[in-house]
């Protein structure tokens, strides 16, 4: 029960996205159609979920004072892991990613998850932890890459909604991703109103 | 000549922030007043420059010389937090007043996901090290002329009166795109340059 609370916690009262506001760099840069939104979440819930409870179990064995640094270590380690992965599986969808995966080592939720929820935990709530804001951020990328590709292309998931011609090509092209995100927080702002 | 074309390129037409997504989080974190502004910008070109010099000797000399480039992303994310916490220390002994003015920023450059970006970038562009250090100082400057311009107009839309829904990060956000939307006018640029110099 408790660990649902965690799962859910991540994905909608503290979505990295919406709500913290963290990690916004790959948010933007890699949201121009709705699976490339999903595999950049996909690739940043993993490394969430390793780094998570690896750090959740090794937290009693590091120094306070050297621990941020041990940390950034255990996060790029298993960033490269993702990145030699991706490049032996999904080599398409590594191209696209480009330089975000190896980016997501400087990603705030990674730290700021493994400061404020697994050097404090054990390792199972960490995992769901890890899980919950994955998610969260999985699901963020996802809507804002769908609807960033459905008003720029017409398209969803590369299946043709409306004709091309109709599509504005500003919303895949940069600006677009301010704008959309900008109005997605402001949509979300409002809903968080209602139900409180 | 080549390097003006870089130069420009880097600052206007592929401008790291609008165009591609990096170093968002200072972008929006620290763009309230036009002051703070300048002293990350400053912050990050110093820090920019002098991670490029210092990580690609490490990739030549020492990841490509033992064979060991997938520790890349390891090596340059501890080079770079070892570099800022190195200039920290210096710059407080050397010059008081340069740490004074950039001294908050110092620990906040090591997330930049600028620094870590540009650096791979470099790598990956194999560049040599001279145009790899006016492409980190230009992007630097490109950087700062972004936050700039950013905390310039979010000076005044402090004083407008906003939907309530908007407030905050979002109006924030649907401003930075508008600004997006005024860089994309410079798409070109680098060809036009390019062919009245004669190179590329």
């Amino acid at each position: 029960m408790n660990n649902f609370k965690v799962l859910m916690n991540g994905i909608v009262r503290e979505n990295p996205t919406f709500v913290l506001l963290l990690g916004m760099c790959p948010t933007l840069g890699t949201t121009s159609s709705a699976i490339n939104g999903m595999g950049m979440g996909l690739a940043t819930m993993f490394v969430l979920i390793c780094s998570n409870v690896v750090i959740s179990s090794i937290k009693n064995l590091v120094p306070d004072m050297v621990r941020i640094p041990i940390f950034v270590v255990v996060i790029a380690s298993f960033v490269s892991l993702l990145q030699m992965l991706m490049q032996a599986y999904t080599p398409d969808l590594y191209a696209k990613l480009g330089l975000f995966i190896p980016l997501i080592v400087v990603n705030c939720i990674l730290l700021g998850r493994a400061e404020a929820f697994a050097a404090k935990n054990t390792p199972l709530p960490s995992f769901f932890d890890g899980l919950g804001m994955g998610l969260g951020f999985t699901i963020a990328l996802t809507l804002l890459g769908g609807v960033r590709e459905f008003l720029g292309t017409g398209k969803l998931f590369n299946i043709e909604i409306m004709p091309e011609q109709c599509g504005m090509l500003i919303f895949v092209l940069a600006p677009g991703a301010f704008i959309v995100l900008g109005f997605l927080i402001a949509i979300v702002n409002r809903l968080k109103k209602i139900n409180s | 000549m080549e390097y003006i074309l870089i130069f420009i390129t880097a600052i206007f037409v592929n401008n790291i922030v609008l165009s591609q997504f990096l170093g968002i989080c200072p972008f929006l974190g620290v763009s309230k007043k036009v002051e703070t502004a300048m002293g990350m910008g400053a912050a990050v070109a110093f820090v920019l420059t002098l991670s490029t010099i210092v990580t690609y000797i490490i990739q030549r000399f020492v990841l490509e010389a033992f064979g060991l480039e997938y520790l890349q992303t390891i090596a340059f994310i501890l080079v770079i937090a070892a570099l800022v916490q190195l200039v920290e220390i210096i710059l407080k002994k050397v010059s008081p007043a340069l740490y004074q003015a950039l001294g908050v920023f110092l620990p906040l450059i090591t997330t930049n996901c600028c620094i870590l970006g540009v650096t791979i970038l470099v790598i990956q562009k194999q560049y040599d090290l001279l145009t790899g250090v006016v492409y980190a100082f230009s992007t630097a400057l490109g950087f700062a002329l972004a936050l700039i311009v950013f905390a310039g107009i979010r000076e005044q839309l402090a004083m407008v009166n906003i939907p309530k829904g908007m407030k905050g990060m979002s109006i924030a956000l649907v401003t930075a795109g508008l600004l997006a939307m005024a860089f994309m006018g410079f798409s070109g640029v680098d060809r036009g340059i390019a062919s009245l110099l004669g190179v590329g």
